[in-house]
C-alpha cells in the first residue's frame, strides 16, 4: 500500500499537487464559470491528455515528437466516425425533415452522399460498435505509433531528425484526410455530431457531464504516468534521455523502451482526441496538422516539460491566454502570444512547474524573512540533492 | 432563456445582474448621448425581443465573426470593412426600429475550433441579435450546429458549394449552381467552347463546383467534353507541371477554381509560361474562373491576368447608381487605409449585402425574434443592392444575376455579359448529384 | 530519367501527340523541375547554415522569407510612386536590399533572444516560434492583412521562346541563376574566407575554436545574420512566382526543414542533392499523378528514405 501511495501518487508533495489540480478542476472551475467557459475549459483539458503524453516521451523519454498531433486526431476522427454514424441512423429515422429531402442515400454520412459514395467504406463498419470504437481509437494510434516506433528507433534515429519525420508523417496524413473527402469528410471534417448512444451531447448538463469525464480521464492519465515514471521503467526512460550508449551497452533494448513509451503517449493523446470530439461536437482535419502538434509542444514546454501536473497547467495556460487574448485584443494577440513563448522559454525554461517549485519556496522565505533569525543555507542544498 | 434547461449557478445568477447593470447603464448612457428611440412606443423592447436577445430599448447587438488573424485574414478583410460599412450606414438613417446597432466583434482566428468557440460565446453569452460571419464552408460548417441548436441567425455572405439549406442561416452568396451553369452556357454559345479542364484546390468547394460543371458539360451542353480535371493542395505555390499538362490537353476553356494564396503563384507562372489572355484568344481559347475576384487580382497584379474571364454576380464596375453610391460610400469610410483606391470584391458586396437584409427582413416582421426572422425571410427584398435587385427565396438563399467579366489591366473587370434574369437559388439540384 | 522519358513517350504516345508537342512538354517539364529544385534551394540555404551549422531550429524562417519578399514590395512601390523610370532596374536593389534588412533583424534575433538559448537547442524552437508570430503580426500591421505584389520588371516577364511549342519562363531562369548564385556565395563563404573558417571552427569545436582566439560569439551572431539574410534574398526572389502574404511563411517552413533534415544537417553539398531530388520527384509526379498525391508520395518517400539514411544523405563528419 506505501509503495503504491509513494508510486503512483508521489507521495505527500504529489498527492497535494494532485488534490489541488483536481479540486480546481472538479470543483472550483464548475462553480466559477458559466456553462459555455466551462465547456471551453474541457476541450482544453482533451488537449491537456497530448501535453502530458508529450512530458512522458519528451520530458523523461528525450523523444520530441512534433506530429503528436497524428495520433490525436486519429483518436478524434475514431470517435468521431463512431458518432457521425449515430446521426447519419437518426437523421434516417427522422423522415419528412430538410435534411433526409437533401440527401440521396439515406443512412449514410451526409458528406458522403455529396460525394456519390452510395455504400458505407468497408472501415467505416467497425466504427457502427460502441465497444469496437472504443478499441479502435487506441489500438490504431497504438500501431501507427509502434510501426513508427520500431521503424525509427531500430535505425538510431533521434532527436531533431525524429521531431521532423512526424512532422512530415503528420503533414501527409493531413493531405491525404483532405483530399480523400468522401471517406472523411475533407477539409470541413466530421461535423454536426449530436448524440452518443441515444444520449444528447449538445446540451448544458451533457456538456458539464463530458466535462467531469474529461476531467476525470485526465486524473488517471497522471497517476498512470506517474506510476510509469517512477517505475523502473521510469528510471530507464531518464536513463536513456541522458546517456543512450551508456544504457545500450549495459544491455538494454533502447529500442524497445522508446517504441514503448511513444506507443503509451500516442494511445493517450488518441483518447484525449476522443474527448475532444464528444466536447466540441466536430473534428477536422485542421486539428490534426502541424500548427496545433506545435501548439502541443508549446503546451508541454510552457507547463514544464518534466511535470505531469505542470503539463495540465500549461495547456490550460497557453489555450486559455489565447481565447482572452483575442478576445480582449483582436489585432494584438499574436504580438502578446509570441512575447508569452519568448518569455518562458526563457525566464522559465522549466515552465511553470519549474517556476512553481523554485519560485513558491523563494517568495515564501522572501516573505517569512523577517520572522526567521538565520537565513536556512542548507535547505537549498537538500532540494538539489532532491531532485532527479 | 434559450433553453430551458440550463439551471444557472448562483454566480453566474450574479454575473447576469451585473450584466443587466451595465446594460442599464448603456441604455441610460444612450439617452444621454442624445438618442432616443423615436418609435419606442410603435415597438416596445418587450413585444420585438420575447427571446432575451441582447436588445433594448435604444440599442441591439449584433456579433461579427470572421478571421482577423491567420489564413484567412486576407480573404476576410473585405467583408469586415463591407458589413461595418452597412452597419454604420444604418445607424445613420436611425438603425432597425428605432435601435441603434452595436457590433460585437470576434476573431476566428483562420481556426474552425475558435469559430465553433466564438459562435457559441456570441449566441450563449452575448445573445447577439443576429451574427454576420464565417468565410469558407468548413468555418460555416464548425458554427452550423451551434447556430441550429442554440437558434441563432447567421449571415453569410461567400460563394460556396451549396448542398445545404438552414432555418438559422441566410446565404447572401451564391451557391454553385448560379455561378456555374449560366457562365458555362456562356463559353458554350459566345465563345463556342466544346472542351474543358477542370482545376481546383483540393476542398470541397471547388470539388462539387467541378462536379456540376462536369455534369453540365457532359449531359446539358452539345459536343463538350471534360479533357482534365486535377486537384492541388490548398496553399500550393507551384503550377508549372500543371501548366504543362494542360498545354497538351490544349482545351478551349481552362476552368480554375483556385482559391487563395495558390492563386498569385497560378497566375503567375501561366504569364510565365506563356499563357496570357492574349496568347489565348489567339488559339481561341479562354481562361474562366470563379475563384477570382477584384479582391484577389489586387495580389496577383493586373498584368498578370488581363484577358482572362471571370464569372461572378457582382463587380465593381458595374455602372449601376447603387453601385456607384456603395463604391463611393466604400471609399469615403476607408479613405484612410485605401486613398480612394478601395477594391471591392463579388465577397465583399454579398457582405455587405447582410445587415441591410437583416434590417428589412426584422421591419418586415417587427420583431427581433430569431424564429419570426427566420419565418419572415423569404421574399424579402432588398433595392438597394450594389449588384441590383436581390430578393431572398424561401430556401434563405438569393435570386441573383450571373455575369461575366473581362479581367483588365487595372485590376478591374469589364462586363462582357449578364444573365437576363435573376436565377432561382438551388442548393440541391437534381440531376447534377 | 529514362523512366521518366519512356513513361512520357508512352502517355503521349498513346493519346496520339504529335512528336514535336512531346519533345516540347518534356523541356518544360524538365525545366518545372529545376525551378522547382531552386525555389527548394533558396528556401532551405539560409536554413542549412542556421540549423545546419549552428544547430537552432529557427522556426521563423519562413518569417525571414517574407521579411525579404516585404522589402521587395516595398521598393517598388516607392520606385512607383517616386521613380518610375527606375522600375525597369529596382529589383536587384531589392534583392541586395532585402539582405540587409533580414540580416539585421536577424543580427538583433540572435542578440536578443537565440545566444541565451544555444545550450538547449530544442529551445530555439519554442522561442522562434513566438518571434514568428510576432513578425507575422508586425507584417499585418504595416501592411495589412492581404496579398500583395511587387510590380515586376518587364524584362522579367514572359518567356524565351527557343523553338515552337517551348516556353522556357523567364523569373524560372532568374531563380535559377539566383539560386546559383547565392549556393557559390554561401559555399565560397564558408570553405575558402576566413570568416568561414571561423564559422566551421566554431561549429566542430566551440571550446577549442575560443582557445585559439576566434571570437566564437561574435561569429555566432554573423552566422545567424547571413542565414537570415540569405532568406531574405531568397523572398525578393520568390516574389516573382509566389504570393506575399503576412503568414506566407508558414507555406514554406515545413518544405525547407524537409530539405535540410534530407540533405543531412551540416552538408551545404547534401541541402543542394536534396533539394534536386525532392524538386524532380515532386514535379514528375505531379505530371504523371496528381498534385495532391504527388506531395504525399513525397512525404512519404522522404520519411523512408530518412529512416535508411538517419543522418540524411551527406552526413557532415563532426566530432561531438
Amino acid at each position: 500500500m506505501n509503495t503504491l501511495y509513494r508510486s503512483m501518487l508521489g507521495g505527500r508533495s504529489g498527492l497535494i499537487g494532485l488534490a489541488i489540480l483536481a479540486g480546481l478542476l472538479l470543483i472550483v472551475f464548475p462553480l466559477l464559470l458559466e456553462p459555455f467557459r466551462l465547456n471551453m475549459m474541457g476541450k482544453y483539458l482533451s488537449l491537456a491528455f497530448v501535453a502530458i503524453a508529450l512530458v512522458m516521451c519528451w520530458g523523461y523519454g528525450g523523444i520530441m515528437s512534433l506530429g503528436q498531433g497524428l495520433f490525436w486526431g486519429l483518436g478524434g476522427y475514431c470517435m468521431a466516425a463512431f458518432l457521425k454514424l449515430e446521426a447519419a441512423r437518426n437523421i434516417a429515422s427522422e423522415a419528412g425533415t430538410d435534411q433526409i429531402k437533401a440527401l440521396s442515400t439515406v443512412g449514410l454520412p451526409d458528406f458522403m452522399d455529396w460525394n456519390q459514395i452510395t455504400e458505407l467504406p468497408w472501415f467505416w463498419y467497425p466504427f457502427k460498435s460502441f465497444p469496437l470504437t472504443l478499441a479502435l481509437m487506441i489500438v490504431v494510434p497504438t500501431v501507427i505509433a509502434y510501426i513508427i516506433g520500431t521503424a525509427m528507433f531500430k535505425r538510431r534515429v533521434g532527436g531533431v531528425y525524429f521531431a521532423i519525420i512526424t512532422q512530415a508523417l503528420c503533414w501527409a496524413m493531413e493531405i491525404l484526410f483532405v483530399t480523400r473527402q468522401g471517406w472523411t469528410g475533407g477539409i470541413n471534417g466530421i461535423t454536426d455530431l449530436r448524440t452518443l448512444l441515444g444520449w444528447d451531447i449538445r446540451t448544458p448538463s451533457a456538456q458539464s457531464s463530458i466535462y467531469f469525464m474529461t476531467v476525470v480521464g485526465i486524473l488517471v492519465c497522471i497517476v498512470l504516468g506517474r506510476w510509469l515514471l517512477n517505475s523502473k521503467f521510469g528510471r530507464l526512460l531518464v536513463a536513456v534521455r541522458d546517456m543512450e550508449d551508456r544504457v545500450r551497452f549495459s544491455g538494454y533494448d533502447v529500442a524497445n523502451l522508446k517504441t514503448t513509451v511513444f506507443c503509451i503517449a500516442a494511445a493517450m493523446s488518441a483518447v484525449g482526441g476522443a474527448f475532444f470530439v464528444l466536447n466540441v461536437g466536430f473534428m477536422s482535419p485542421k486539428l490534426v496538422t502541424i500548427e496545433p502538434s506545435i501548439y502541443m509542444v508549446i503546451f508541454c514546454a510552457v507547463g514544464g516539460r518534466m511535470s505531469l501536473i505542470g503539463a495540465v497547467y500549461g495547456t490550460l495556460a497557453v489555450s486559455y491566454g489565447r481565447t482572452f487574448f483575442s478576445e480582449e485584443f483582436p489585432a494584438l494577440w499574436y504580438f502578446l502570444m509570441g512575447s508569452v513563448f519568448i518569455l518562458v522559454t526563457m525566464v522559465f525554461p522549466d515552465g511553470l512547474a519549474g517556476a512553481a517549485t523554485r519560485g513558491v519556496p523563494a517568495a515564501w522565505r522572501w516573505l517569512t524573512r523577517n520572522f526567521r533569525e538565520p537565513p536556512p543555507a542548507p535547505a537549498t542544498a537538500a532540494v538539489k540533492e532532491a531532485q532527479p | 432563456m434559450p433553453n430551458p434547461t440550463t439551471r444557472p449557478g448562483a454566480l453566474s445568477r450574479i454575473m447576469r445582474s451585473v450584466v443587466m447593470a451595465c446594460a442599464a447603464i448603456g441604455s441610460a448612457m444612450a439617452v444621454e448621448d442624445g438618442w432616443t428611440n423615436p418609435v419606442l412606443d410603435k415597438f416596445p423592447t418587450a413585444a420585438v425581443n420575447t427571446t432575451g436577445l441582447a436588445t433594448g430599448d435604444h440599442w441591439v447587438t449584433v456579433g461579427q465573426l470572421h478571421s482577423v488573424t491567420g489564413t484567412m485574414a486576407i480573404s476576410e478583410t473585405g467583408s469586415v470593412e463591407a458589413e461595418r460599412l452597412a452597419i454604420k450606414q444604418i445607424n445613420d438613417m436611425g438603425g432597425i426600429l428605432g435601435r441603434k446597432i452595436k457590433i460585437i466583434q470576434e476573431d476566428g482566428a483562420s481556426d474552425w475550433p475558435t469559430f465553433a468557440e466564438k459562435a457559441k460565446k456570441l449566441l450563449i453569452k452575448d445573445k447577439v441579435g443576429t451574427v454576420f460571419g464565417c468565410w469558407t464552408s468548413a468555418s460555416r460548417k464548425a458554427v452550423l450546429p451551434i447556430f441550429e441548436k442554440e437558434n441563432g441567425m447567421l449571415y453569410y455572405p461567400t460563394f460556396y458549394e451549396g448542398l445545404e439549406a438552414s432555418k438559422n442561416v441566410i446565404y447572401t452568396g451564391q451557391e454553385a449552381t448560379q455561378q456555374i451553369l449560366w457562365g458555362l452556357d456562356w463559353a458554350n454559345k459566345e465563345k463556342g467552347a466544346k472542351t474543358f479542364f477542370l482545376i481546383g484546390s483540393d476542398y470541397i468547394w471547388p470539388r462539387t463546383s467541378n462536379k456540376i460543371a462536369r455534369i453540365h458539360i457532359e449531359k446539358h451542353l452539345k459536343d463538350c467534353k471534360v479533357v482534365g480535371e486535377e486537384y492541388y493542395p490548398l496553399g500550393h505555390t507551384n503550377f508549372n507541371s500543371l501548366i504543362n499538362k494542360v498545354k497538351l490537353a490544349k482545351p478551349d476553356v481552362i476552368y480554375s477554381v483556385v482559391v487563395g494564396g495558390s492563386n498569385v503563384s497560378w497566375y503567375k507562372q501561366l504569364k510565365a509560361a506563356g499563357i496570357t489572355g492574349a496568347s489565348l484568344a489567339a488559339k481561341k481559347q479562354l481562361l474562366l474562373t470563379i475563384s477570382t475576384t477584384e479582391d484577389e487580382v489586387r495580389g496577383i497584379g493586373g498584368e498578370n491576368v488581363e484577358g482572362f474571364f471571370a464569372c461572378m454576380k457582382y463587380f465593381q464596375s458595374l455602372p449601376n447608381e447603387n453601385n456607384l453610391k456603395f463604391v463611393a460610400a466604400f471609399n469615403e469610410m476607408y479613405k484612410d487605409k485605401y486613398a480612394g483606391k478601395a477594391v471591392v470584391g463579388d465577397v465583399t458586396q454579398a457582405a455587405y449585402l447582410g445587415p441591410w437584409l437583416w434590417k428589412a427582413t426584422v421591419e418586415k416582421a417587427g420583431s427581433f425574434d430569431i424564429d419570426k426572422i427566420a419565418a419572415a425571410s423569404p421574399d424579402v427584398e432588398f433595392t438597394g443592392a450594389p449588384e441590383g435587385y436581390v430578393k431572398i427565396h424561401k430556401n434563405h438563399h438569393l435570386w441573383s444575376k450571373a455575369r461575366i467579366g473581362e479581367m483588365m489591366l487595372d485590376g478591374q473587370f469589364k462586363v462582357l455579359a449578364e444573365s437576363p434574369e435573376l436565377i432561382e437559388p438551388n442548393p440541391f439540384p437534381e440531376g447534377y448529384k | 530519367m529514362t523512366a521518366k522519358i519512356a513513361l512520357a513517350l508512352l502517355l503521349a504516345a498513346s493519346a496520339g501527340y504529335s512528336w514535336d508537342e512531346i519533345k516540347g512538354v518534356m523541356i518544360m517539364q524538365g525545366f518545372a523541375g529545376l525551378s522547382l529544385f531552386s525555389i527548394f534551394l533558396l528556401m532551405a540555404l539560409g536554413l542549412a547554415i542556421i540549423f545546419g551549422q549552428m544547430k537552432v531550429i529557427n522556426m521563423a524562417h519562413g518569417e525571414f522569407l517574407t521579411m525579404g519578399a516585404y522589402t521587395t514590395v516595398f521598393l517598388s512601390w516607392l520606385c512607383e510612386s517616386y521613380a518610375p523610370g527606375l522600375l525597369a532596374w529596382y529589383f536587384p536593389v531589392a534583392m541586395i536590399l532585402a539582405f540587409f534588412v533580414a540580416g539585421s533583424v536577424g543580427f538583433l534575433v540572435e542578440f536578443a533572444i537565440i545566444r541565451h538559448l544555444y545550450k538547449r537547442p530544442l529551445d530555439t524552437l519554442l522561442a522562434t516560434w513566438g518571434l514568428s508570430m510576432i513578425l507575422q503580426e508586425t507584417f499585418r500591421q504595416i501592411a495589412g492583412a492581404r496579398e500583395t505584389s511587387a510590380t515586376m520588371p518587364e524584362w522579367l516577364m514572359g518567356s524565351l521562346q527557343p523553338f515552337e511549342g517551348v516556353d522556357i519562363p523567364i523569373n524560372g531562369i532568374f531563380l535559377l541563376g539566383a539560386s546559383l548564385v547565392l549556393t557559390v556565395i554561401v559555399v565560397i563563404n564558408l570553405y575558402y574566407t576566413r570568416s568561414g573558417l571561423r564559422v566551421r571552427a566554431t561549429v566542430m569545436n566551440r571550446d577549442m575554436a575560443g582557445a585559439v582566439g576566434i571570437n566564437t560569439r561574435m561569429t555566432d551572431r554573423m552566422t545567424f545574420a547571413l542565414g537570415c539574410g540569405i532568406a531574405g534574398v531568397a523572398g525578393a526572389a520568390f516574389t516573382t512566382v509566389g504570393s506575399i502574404s503576412p503568414s506566407a511563411g508558414g507555406l514554406y517552413i515545413v518544405d525547407t526543414f524537409m530539405v535540410v533534415v534530407f540533405g543531412g544537417a551540416g552538408s551545404i553539398i547534401g541541402t543542394i542533392l536534396a533539394a534536386f531530388g525532392i524538386a524532380q520527384a515532386q514535379s514528375v509526379l505531379e505530371f504523371f499523378l496528381s498534385g495532391v498525391l504527388a506531395k504525399v508520395a513525397v512525404l512519404l518517400a522522404v520519411v523512408f528514405i530518412l529512416m535508411i539514411r538517419p543522418q540524411g544523405l551527406v552526413v557532415a563528419k563532426i566530432r561531438k
